[in-house]
């Protein structure tokens, strides 16, 4: 029995997503084929990752998180610096956590303004972020899409309870969008459906499944960007071919295995390792089932996973 | 290529007589190429059909099971390349490398390391599977040596010996007599041999192409050219390697192995996959691993153990091993946790395992002797259970008068998850005299709740 090649003829494509201005851009999806199948078909970019930071101080995190920036996570636009110039982050995610009712409530003139700032302080493109409070994000993310008008950011989340307002800002201020649902695939295409009407260009979506940590619902996840990319790619599915994003730090670094002590649990060997081990693997799995943007917190994950990427190409 | 239902059909004895439970040939036919009965079930098929048929419903990727006893661990009857598609069935095993270059000392340790290494998680049992020893000393009477220290120390730990040497792994293979070990193994300049000891001594036969040929695909025909000819010596217990090392090359090798396999029913390759992750940086091993796990790896070799790079490892391949039709459910029940007294507090929760083992343990955690009530929700999460509106104020009263926790208890105090606070003013309206307490939202607050509570 002779072996022959099994390739696979894909009929559809993941569209590329550029962000950023002038010389300062990056760009990510357009692939023909499954992630990293760059021996069938063409991949023209790489995966990118996106530090997050938050415009008040990540009291919330725990402590080995908040380690590595310590001396700069008083201040986002000092943050946003030294993601960009120390770490040399590809991309910044800007997560307006102090706008949430139940943390700072801050006002969107409040969230326009450190926009304006972290803006005006780096070059590296910027995705800016809600705090996952739907109604409060309508406005906030509006007022932060105007702040920064034409810098092509990604802004988000527009989620089925709140998309109208933020679309419309996007459309308005020529941005780029992330659209979230929960978990599902039809809901995905349903509000990717939804947003394209309302005049969105399709090739300015980017969808969020839903992330989930390792150990939290990560299987649900990852089978859901499975789906979605075999639709993109084998059913030629046009509303599902958008890019996918991992919002991974913040599910990563809330469950158990990221804080307990080791006296606690011996078992499971040191904390600092664990937590970033655990970073590093939810993202590589969610790589390998098809997401092509993560956003992501301790540099060393972050680090191991460029390492890993540069590896499979 | 895998029979169709119709195909099957066709050499069925076409007679409609039900013997088989299903009311004609045609529906047992495409019962059949979906696998799920077995030929078995119809007395009337001439035995040299049900061995062709059993040939071509065989699952595309071996089943070998590699070890005995306890630690023995199925290798290998997979059906598909993504597990939404049905399932992935047999988690990869995890193998630790010793080296036979090491000292007494350090073979010791490590062999410690691969016995306590066992955690559990979500009520399962989980742990380094097998030690792969390797010859790099390149010396015989060395390897054996060490072959001694690991057959004696861990006796029934499932073991790969790697030498490509025919003359050690015929010594060696001896200090596993009737434990079927892996001989890995067999090239293309010593296939004959190699195959010739491992049917003597009942071991399975690890193969590999020479790294020469790497390149796409050109290792894939090497390789399938060698597995060709060991099985017509009569060896089909095999695991293979391509000879990649590097991610890119372990993504395309294991991925066109798999589906060669599966798609094209290609037997040659339709044997479990051995993967090499070891690396200088641990992290990045994990991450080589954690490919290997993702992509149809079915052994993994690793050079270092690290206790919370196995418990990443193990959840992975926890979790992506999971059925993803049915969520784990444990039953529903008033447990108790310690030794709780008709004063001790009563919690509730939803059935879905990874709840109720995260729950459990953070009331364990507490030493606060515990009732913990668990509602059968058809194995979801607190969220995802209320959203389905089955983990509601009416539900949860019927199910908290009808559990009988009113003999176990004195107080009327039901403790419920922060995350459904919501529900709590409705309980009480629906549970009579009962009085409803909004814990932590998350677990990790559960003992300094109930331990405050105590005090
Ligand atoms: C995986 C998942 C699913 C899986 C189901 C998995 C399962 N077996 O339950 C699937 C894909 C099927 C699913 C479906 C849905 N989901 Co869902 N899902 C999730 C996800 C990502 C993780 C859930 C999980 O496994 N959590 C882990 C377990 C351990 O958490 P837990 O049970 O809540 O337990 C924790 C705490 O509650 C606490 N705790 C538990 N018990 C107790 C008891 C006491 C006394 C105390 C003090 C504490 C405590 O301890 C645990 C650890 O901290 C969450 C979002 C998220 N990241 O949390 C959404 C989420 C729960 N889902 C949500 C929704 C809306 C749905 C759907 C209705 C929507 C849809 N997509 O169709 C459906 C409903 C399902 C149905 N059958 O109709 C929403 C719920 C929104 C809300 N606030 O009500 C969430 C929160 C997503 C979101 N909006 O952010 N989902
Ligand atoms: S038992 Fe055999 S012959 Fe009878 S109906 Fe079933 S498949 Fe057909």
């Amino acid at each position: 029995m002779a072996f022959t090649l099994p390739k696979e003829a894909y009929t559809g494509k993941v569209y590329s997503v550029t962000i950023g201005t002038d010389d300062n851009t990056v760009a990510f999806g357009g692939e023909n084929v499954l992630p990293f199948h760059i021996f069938e078909g063409v991949v023209p970019n790489r995966p990118v990752i996106a530090y997050e930071i938050q415009d008040v101080p990540p009291d919330d995190w725990p402590e080995n998180i908040q380690k590595p920036f310590e001396t700069v996570s008083n201040d986002p636009v000092t943050w946003a610096k030294f993601c960009q110039d120390v770490l040399k982050a590809k991309a910044i995610t800007l997560r307006l956590k102090g706008t949430h009712p139940d943390r700072q409530n801050r006002s969107p003139e409040d969230a326009a303004k450190t926009v304006k700032d972290v803006l005006s302080a780096i070059n590296v493109p910027l995705i800016i972020l809600g705090s996952n409070h739907t109604e409060k994000d309508a406005a906030v993310l509006v007022a932060a899409a105007e702040a920064a008008k034409d810098k092509n950011c990604i802004i988000g989340k527009a989620q089925e309870a709140n998309y109208k307002t933020i679309v419309a800002a996007a459309i308005a201020n020529n941005h780029k969008l992330i659209a979230m649902s929960e978990l599902d695939v039809n809901l995905s295409k349903q509000l990717n459906i939804l947003i394209t009407q309302m005049g969105l260009d399709r090739e300015k979506l980017i969808i969020d499944p839903m992330c989930s940590a390792l150990g939290y619902g990560l299987e649900y996840t990852y089978s859901v960007v499975e789906r979605i990319r075999v639709a993109a790619l084998v059913q030629n599915d046009l509303t599902m071919q958008a890019p996918m994003l991992g919002d991974i730090g913040m599910y990563v670094w809330k469950v158990k295995e990221t804080q307990a002590s080791e006296m606690d649990m011996p078992q499971w060997g040191s904390t600092e390792e664990r937590g970033i081990t655990w970073e590093a693997v939810t993202a590589i799995a969610l790589l390998l089932a098809g997401a092509e943007l993560l956003i992501m917190r301790h540099p060393r994950a972050v680090g191991s996973i460029e390492r890993v990427i540069e590896e499979l190409y | 290529m895998a029979l169709t239902g119709v195909e099957i059909f066709k050499l069925l004895p076409k007679t409609n007589c039900k013997k088989c439970g299903y009311p004609t040939c045609l529906a047992f036919a495409m019962k059949l190429a979906q696998g799920q009965v077995s030929i078995d079930s119809c007395p009337d098929i001439p035995e040299d059909i049900k061995q062709k048929l059993a040939e071509a419903s065989a699952p595309p990727v071996k089943s070998i099971m590699f070890g005995v006893g306890d630690r023995a661990v199925k290798l290998g009857e997979e059906t598909v390349l993504f597990r939404h598609d049905k399932r992935f069935v047999n988690p990869c095993v995890i193998a630790l490398e010793i080296k036979d270059t090491l000292s007494e000392a350090d073979i010791n340790s490590k062999i410690e390391l691969v016995l306590n290494s066992e955690i559990e998680r979500v009520g399962q049992k989980l742990r380094i599977d097998a030690i792969a020893l390797t010859n790099d000393s390149n010396n015989v009477s060395k390897l054996n040596a060490a072959a001694k220290i690991v057959a004696t120390k861990a006796s029934d730990v499932p073991i790969i010996i790697c030498t490509g040497n025919p003359e050690a792994a015929e010594i060696v293979v001896k200090q596993f007599a009737d434990k079927k070990p892996i001989i890995y193994g067999a090239n293309p300049e010593n296939a004959e041999t190699m195959a010739n000891i491992v049917k003597t001594h009942k071991a399975i036969l690890g193969v590999t192409a020479s790294a020469a040929f790497g390149g796409s695909g050109g290792g894939l025909t090497e390789l399938s050219t060698i597995t060709e000819k060991i099985k017509s010596l009569g060896v089909d217990d095999m695991v293979i390697d391509s000879g990649a090392r590097k991610a890119k090359d372990i993504l395309r090798d294991n991925t066109l192995i798999r589906r060669a396999a599966v798609k094209k029913n290609f037997k040659p390759l339709g044997y479990p996959v051995i993967t090499f992750a070891q690396r200088e940086d641990s992290l990045i091993e994990a991450l080589i691993a954690a490919i290997g796990v993702a992509k149809y790896s079915s052994i993994i070799v690793l050079s270092s153990i690290e206790k919370w790079k196995n418990l990443s490892l193990f959840t992975l391949r926890q979790n992506l091993y999971t059925d993803p039709q049915v969520p784990m459910q444990v039953k529903q029940n008033i447990y108790k946790i310690g030794e709780p007294t008709p004063d001790s507090p009563l919690l509730i929760t939803t059935n879905f395992s990874l709840t109720y083992f995260i729950v459990s343990g953070e009331i364990e955690n507490s030493k606060v002797p515990s009732y913990l009530a668990v509602m059968d929700c058809e194995g979801l999460s607190v969220l995802t259970a209320w959203a389905a509106g089955k983990f509601t104020a009416t539900k949860i009263a019927q199910f908290v008068k009808e559990s009988g926790v009113e003999n176990n208890i004195k107080h009327r105090e039901i403790i419920i998850p922060g995350y459904v606070a919501i529900l709590s003013g409705a309980i009480e309206d629906k549970l009579e005299g009962w009085k409803v307490t909004v814990g932590p939202r998350e677990a990790n607050g559960i003992p300094a709740f109930l331990r405050s509570r105590a005090a």
